[in-house]
């Protein structure tokens, strides 16, 4: 048997979309080897077993009192001991905050290679290939596996979760495990405000430039990416000039992010911005100079000054999307 | 208190990438060389550390070849106190080779209390090797930190972590962790001209790799390099109307794209 484990993600009591891509592009390729696709969830989750339409099999929900806040070397103890019992020889997870964290200490563990911010997963020859990008997505390279175990992050947005089996459910096995002394404590979580998506999930962004000019003017574009249900990210510039905060900066030293829509306002398109946003699907540049370089990676773009046209978007979106 | 940084040398990120013919690799003459932007943020942490413990020493590590030393210097004129290059000549290293290696040169020197790194450097965009020094060390780690208080008994930290939408965890870790640095936990401080020439006669030890690594061999291969599919040029509109433009563009991306 070759069966493909694939770590989950929770969010608000719930599976996140994230583990429903994960899975489904698991139950593709167990298709392939003949195996069957099993989640491990820490903690319990609303509707776990509805993961079964996306093809998954078994769940396994690992609970313990000790991991109710995230905790890595716990975590990596309980998912080996699964590990051990049930041998997949495929392990997929996020490159999530916590599948980046976690994954490469787990990988070590098991003696496993890793491919870490993968964007596909194939099988050939009956092995797991990882694609990633590299030097900032400015290359591609496969990642082929020495090891019996193979092992995968995968970068949010990058499959479609596809049902396969509507209302069919997942069986859901209960486990107690214990994750041992624990040693880096949480002392304390300090919430963001936002209720959005994070930017690495978000599947629309909307982000500003320099161009913004204060940090009071990112108020239009939170007004348009209300509309969307986008989230808002920023340039290095906007950040360095204290328009915005860092966790909202997209680029080589700010987040990674892969949605299927990037609209980007005031923004030239300097290399280290596109390490961050190059594999969105669309690309749309707002930008008053017809010559920015952002102009020629975009699949859409307006020459104009983005305090004209934002606000115009935002009413045009509503009109539309009332229709 | 003994402190130790890991740097690594990478392609400016300015770098146009070139593929080698054989798709093996990329061109590597002509390629400026800088340290891991995420590495900066990680010597000035060791640095203030120092100053903040009122006193100890921090040691650069930094394995890579002969031009690594550059690396290594820069680190000592911002104000570490000596350095480790391992060279790292013949040897086909993935995430895990390297972090063995590393792990060893850390055991060899012995007695480190806290390990500063980047999150991730920025050629292979993997960000393994830390947490895989983690675990071959068996200490904790915390990635992706933008605060690093050392606890009133030195003998430990309280390190913010960023998870994502903009919330953080704080840790109360106590010593021996690894920390992987993130932008924003510092601001990395230039290297003064006196800092520069007293780096010159710092302290510079040479380990060799292969000596280091032992048995362990790389668990994935990188092939197949290319370059990105080129996207096809787009649609910008200009020299019309804003009102006109903008209710175009919608449409398109509602009825081209296919993506609101
Ligand atoms: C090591 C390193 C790491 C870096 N990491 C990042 C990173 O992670 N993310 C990042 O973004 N950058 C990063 N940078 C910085 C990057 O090189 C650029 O400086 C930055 O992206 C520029 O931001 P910007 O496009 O907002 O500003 P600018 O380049 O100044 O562009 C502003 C644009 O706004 C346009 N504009 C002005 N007014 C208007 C208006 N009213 N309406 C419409 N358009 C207008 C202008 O025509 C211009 O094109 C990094 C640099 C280095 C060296
Ligand atoms: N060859 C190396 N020499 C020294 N430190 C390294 C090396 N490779 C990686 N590191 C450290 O590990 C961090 C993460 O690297 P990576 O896991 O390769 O993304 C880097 O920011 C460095 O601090």
């Amino acid at each position: 048997m070759s069966n493909i484990l694939v770590i989950g993600e929770l969010g608000g009591g719930k599976v996140k979309k994230v583990t429903q891509e994960l899975a489904s592009k698991a139950a593709e390729l167990a298709g392939k080897i003949g195996g069957e696709v099993q989640v491990a969830l820490i903690g319990n989750a609303q509707g776990a077993e509805e993961l079964g339409s996306f093809g998954v099999k078994k769940v396994f929900q690992i609970t313990s009192q000790k991991l109710e806040q995230y905790n890595t070397e716990g975590t990596v103890k309980v998912l080996a001991e699964l590990v051990a019992e049930q041998k997949p020889s495929i392990i997929l997870g996020t490159a999530s905050p916590m599948g980046r964290d976690l994954l490469p200490r787990l990988a070590t563990r098991l003696e496993a290679g890793l491919a870490s911010d993968c964007t596909n997963l194939d099988i050939v020859d009956g092995k797991l290939v990882a694609t990633r990008p590299i030097y900032s997505g400015k290359a591609i390279v496969d990642v082929k596996f020495e090891t019996a175990i193979q092992m995968a992050s995968t970068r949010p947005n990058s499959f479609v979760p596809q049902v396969v089996a509507a209302g069919a459910k997942a069986e859901l096995v209960a486990l107690a495990k214990d994750p041992g002394e624990l040693r880096a404590l949480i002392k304390e979580v300090l919430k963001g405000k936002s209720d959005k998506p994070d930017l690495t999930e978000a599947s629309i962004i909307v982000s500003g430039g320099r161009a913004m000019k204060a940090a009071e003017n990112f108020k239009i574009l939170l007004e348009l990416a209300d509309v969307i249900g986008a989230t808002v990210g920023a340039s290095r510039a906007a950040v360095d000039s204290g328009y915005a905060p860092h966790d909202m900066q997209v680029g080589q030293t700010g987040k990674v992010v892969n949605p299927n829509l990037y609209i980007a306002c005031g923004i030239s398109g300097a290399i280290q911005h596109l390490a961050g946003m190059r594999t969105s699907k669309v690309i749309v540049a707002i930008n008053k100079d017809p010559e920015a370089p952002l102009f020629t990676k975009a699949d859409y773009g307006i020459v104009g000054d983005l305090f004209q046209i934002v606000p115009l978007l935002t009413q045009e979106f509503k009109k539309v999307m009332a229709e | 208190m003994k402190i130790a940084v890991l740097v690594k040398q990478v392609p400016d990120t300015e770098t146009k990438i070139r593929i080698k013919g054989d798709s093996s690799g990329i061109e590597t003459d002509g390629i400026k060389f800088v340290v891991n932007p995420y590495d900066e943020y990680a010597i000035e942490e060791a640095i203030k550390t120092k100053e903040k413990n009122g006193g100890g020493e921090v040691i650069v590590v930094s394995m890579g070849p002969a031009r690594t030393v550059e690396s290594i210097r820069t680190a000592l004129a911002m104000g570490a106190d000596r350095g480790i290059h391992i060279d790292d000549a013949g040897l086909q290293a993935d995430s895990h080779v390297t972090a063995k290696i590393l792990a060893a040169a850390l055991q060899k020197e012995g007695g480190v209390e806290v390990i500063f790194c980047g999150k991730q450097a920025i050629d292979g965009d993997c960000s393994q090797v830390v947490q895989g020094v983690a675990e071959l060390l068996g200490i904790s780690q915390v990635m992706i930190a933008v605060k690093f208080d050392l606890r009133e008994d030195k003998k430990g930290a309280l390190i913010q972590r960023r998870i994502g939408g903009g919330s953080q965890e704080v840790y109360d870790v106590s010593f021996p962790v690894i920390v992987g640095a993130e932008k924003g936990l510092n601001t990395p401080r230039f290297a003064s001209l006196p800092g520069i020439m007293k780096a010159k006669t710092k302290p510079l030890a040479v380990l060799k790799a292969a000596e280091l690594l032992g048995e362990s061999k790389p668990r994935v291969s990188f092939v197949n390099y290319r370059l990105p599919p080129e996207r096809k040029a787009g649609k910008i509109l200009q020299g019309q109307e804003p009102a006109q433009m903008a209710a175009e563009l919608v449409k398109l991306l509602r009825e081209e794209a296919k993506v609101i």
